[in-house]
């Protein structure tokens, strides 16, 4: 697990060359503070920061084959690297390393880019295949390991995060506005677009191949869900609850698969619970588990926490996040999300990972991917009831269901089902709308776009993000089943764009700390895709299989608890008396002015009102958070690029 | 109803749910919902503010949009409790 960066053009000087790579190497070194490499050959450069998990010893990388044909830096790992040595070895191949690295260069000289499908692994890859002078970029299934790439004078740079892209010299740190305005709809850019203009990411499941000057991107592997039609009850329920079982099992074990202790993420809800119990029955010398706790009820979870640590008789760690935490480390957790949040749900989990790294552990497995696979948001349950209330728009009975899906919010508690109805906007949306699930979470984060400067929605126009995502759907999207619809937006979208990213990777190694996810093994999600929606959303009951999958592993009071989505406190954590000091510098008129990106005078109030403790609503903490760390990120991204032009006198 | 009373109606929804901003056009017939101007906790400040600043008292069966979905609405709402 590692951060790689590179280069591919002949405009660029060898000198040139080395400054480049040593740049992105720097920008890097948190990813991987174990070892550093960096190989140039001809038109390409690779460089590599390595934390080492598998084949400490000889794993070193940029890595080349005894032939010196292919070069590869790779970020990642292949966990059936094991199977996939002993076949390639059956086949006459030898290995001179341990590491799954070496077994990456002899599958695709073995296959060439069908190499690709063998791989059960998060990775994202740079590989100079210099027998056929190309160079192949690729991205693992899901979008777990992150790349991006820019262009400048002709030369392509890529490297595992935009800051080490903006770290290269005369580099803008631009924001891109079609980039905020789809994260102030969407909730992430749609990819391979960047929250910069001049950065861009290899999207998920996708190849690039440079050759003969000549750039392709491509898609190796698409989310796929069968049509509506081909669809069968599922008379075998019972077997299919032992297959999943089975194949997480196995999912675990081989994510297990390292050269250092594994420890486990431990939220108290049925998914990290039944991770870490596959994981307790392989682990031997005890498992360690990793969770957040925080002081207000609404979002703490400890009481559960305790209970599974103790089934599992783990040795169970915790880190309380106060507000006062989450205010004061957002500006540091801006400098690694790389992207607007609109909600301080990353800041806990990059406490976390400080506190797995300080407890000189380097991996965790999580339960991440079990909402989006198995249909466990509320998000699922409210299209489902939605649809049901759009069936009958006069009835006053059926919006009084969304009250139970969201039982935690206590602004619905007091509403009149006509008031239900309307937010909801049941009744007056089409059925058959592509993004019917999603439009009232769209329309709500949209609402924050009232903040936005009159430039901005100058140079927006009118662009409509969710019209832009819904014509990049898959072609046989509209033969598919409406929770499958809705699962392919979260899974195939929102879990890499902000989940895995904001949530997971970026937050996770900036302590170096590599997160796995047996969830998210190809074989699972496949398995999922394929069930049908009765056997994922049994009427409103969420993960109807995970949960019998889990029980037995999982006490019952675990499995069968209401869902409690992770939440972190959002605008309340910078209310006075503890509002932190860094707010009137980021937030200052002069600043905001600079800027252009949003109202000043309406920020100001907004700020006033979040100071004083007032902002309780949606829009207005998903505003408050989207535009400081909006502003935390211009100051991060354009600081120590504008300081290096200056001491380089490069642009 | 009185202009003062839709005057200040418009008061509060612009500083509380427009941030001030007063470049909104904000006709008095306007649905507060349809253009997300206002929320399932906006309401609820919304109805605080009419207790306050009117002295009428609402109850849970008035909180409907036929009564407070735009500024005409809410200032009609107004008069009918003031005249109980």
């Amino acid at each position: 697990m590692c951060g790689i960066a590179g280069y591919h053009g002949r405009n660029i000087a060898p000198e040139q060359a080395a400054i480049c790579l040593d740049r992105m190497v720097g920008a890097l070194r948190h990813r991987g503070p174990d070892g550093e490499g960096m190989l140039i050959h001809g038109d390409t450069g690779l460089a590599h920061t390595r934390l080492s998990i598998v084949g400490l010893a000889d794993g070193a990388q940029p890595m080349t084959t005894p032939d010196d044909a292919l070069a590869v830096s790779f970020n990642g790992e292949i966990f059936n690297y094991v199977e996939l040595r002993d076949e390639l070895v059956a086949r006459g191949h030898r290995f001179r390393t341990t590491s799954d690295t070496e077994v990456l260069l002899a599958a695709y000289a073995h296959k060439g880019l069908d190499c690709l499908a063998d791989f059960n692994g998060d990775f994202a890859f740079a590989l100079d295949d210099r027998r056929n002078r190309r160079l192949v970029l690729a991205r693992d299934r899901i979008g777990v390991r992150p790349l991006f790439y820019t262009e400048q004078d002709g030369t392509l740079f890529f490297a595992s995060e935009i800051g080490a892209l903006l770290a290269l010299p005369g580099m803008s740190a631009e924001i891109d506005p079609f980039a905020l305005d789809q994260t102030f709809t969407l909730w992430c850019p749609i990819p391979p677009r960047t929250a910069f203009r001049a950065i861009r990411e290899l999207p998920p499941g996708h190849v690039m191949i440079v050759e003969n000057g000549h750039r392709t991107v491509r898609p190796w592997w698409q989310l796929s869900f069968p049509d509506r039609g081909d669809i069968r009850p599922d008379g075998r329920f019972g077997e299919q609850v032992e297959e999943l079982r089975a194949l997480l099992a196995d999912a675990t074990r081989i994510r297990l698969r390292a050269d250092v202790p594994v420890g486990a993420y431990l939220s108290g809800g049925i998914d990290s619970s039944f991770i870490a119990a596959l994981a307790a029955k392989t682990v031997t010398r005890g498992l360690r588990t990793f969770s957040l706790t925080f002081r207000s009820r609404e979002h703490d979870e400890s009481d559960w926490q305790r209970q599974m640590a103790a089934t599992l008789d783990a040795e169970a760690d915790s880190v309380e996040c106060t507000t006062e935490a989450i205010a004061g480390h957002l500006p540091e957790t801006m400098r690694h999300v790389e992207n607007p949040i609109l909600r301080t749900a990353p800041v806990p989990l990059h406490l976390l990972s400080a506190r797995v790294r300080e407890r000189g552990m380097k991996v965790v497995l999580t339960g991440e991917g079990a909402d989006e696979i198995f249909a466990g948001y509320d998000l699922f349950r409210e299209a489902r009831v939605r649809r049901f209330c759009g069936r009958q728009p006069e009835s006053a009975r059926r919006p009084r269901l969304f009250q139970r899906l969201y039982p935690y919010l206590p602004g619905l508690k007091q509403q009149s089902p006509e008031y239900l109805a309307r937010f909801f906007s049941f009744g007056s949306e089409a059925l058959d709308d592509p993004l019917y699930s999603h439009r009232p979470r769209f329309r709500s984060t949209a609402a924050a776009k009232l903040f936005f400067s009159a430039d901005l929605k100058d140079a927006i126009g009118d662009y409509d993000a969710a019209a832009d995502l819904a014509a990049r759907l898959p072609a046989d999207f509209g033969r598919w089943h409406p929770l499958h619809q809705a699962q392919y937006l979260e899974t195939a979208f929102l879990l890499p764009g902000y989940i895995l990213s904001s949530q997971g990777d970026r937050v996770m190694m900036a302590n170096a700390v590599e997160g796995r996810f047996p969830f998210l093994d190809h074989r699972v999600v496949s398995f999922a895709a394929n069930l049908s929606p009765d056997a994922k959303l049994r009427g409103l009951r969420e993960k109807h299989i995970l949960k019998e999958a889990a029980r037995g592993l999982v006490p019952d009071a675990i499995v069968d608890r209401a869902k409690q989505p992770y939440r972190a406190p959002d605008s309340e954590s910078f209310a006075a008396p503890h509002t932190p000091a860094y707010l009137d510098a980021v937030l200052s008129p002069e600043r905001l002015g600079q800027g252009g990106l949003f109202n000043v005078k309406a920020v100001g109030k907004l700020k006033e009102k979040v100071v004083k403790g007032q902002v309780s609503g949606f829009r207005d903490n998903a505003a408050f958070i989207g535009i400081l760390s909006t502003e935390l990120l211009r100051h991060a991204e354009t600081t120590p690029s504008s300081q290096l032009l200056s001491s380089t006198g490069i642009s | 109803m009185s202009d003062e009373t839709k005057a200040a109606i418009r008061t509060f929804i612009v500083e509380n749910f427009l941030f001030g901003d007063e470049s909104h056009a904000l006709p008095p017939d306007l649905s507060l919902i349809d253009n997300d101007l206002i929320d399932s906790t906006g309401i609820l400040e919304l109805v605080g503010f009419l207790e306050e600043r009117f002295g009428i008292q609402v109850a849970d069966a008035d909180i409907v949009p036929v009564n407070l979905d735009t500024i005409d609405r809410i200032a009609g709402f107004i008069t009918r409790k003031q005249a109980v």
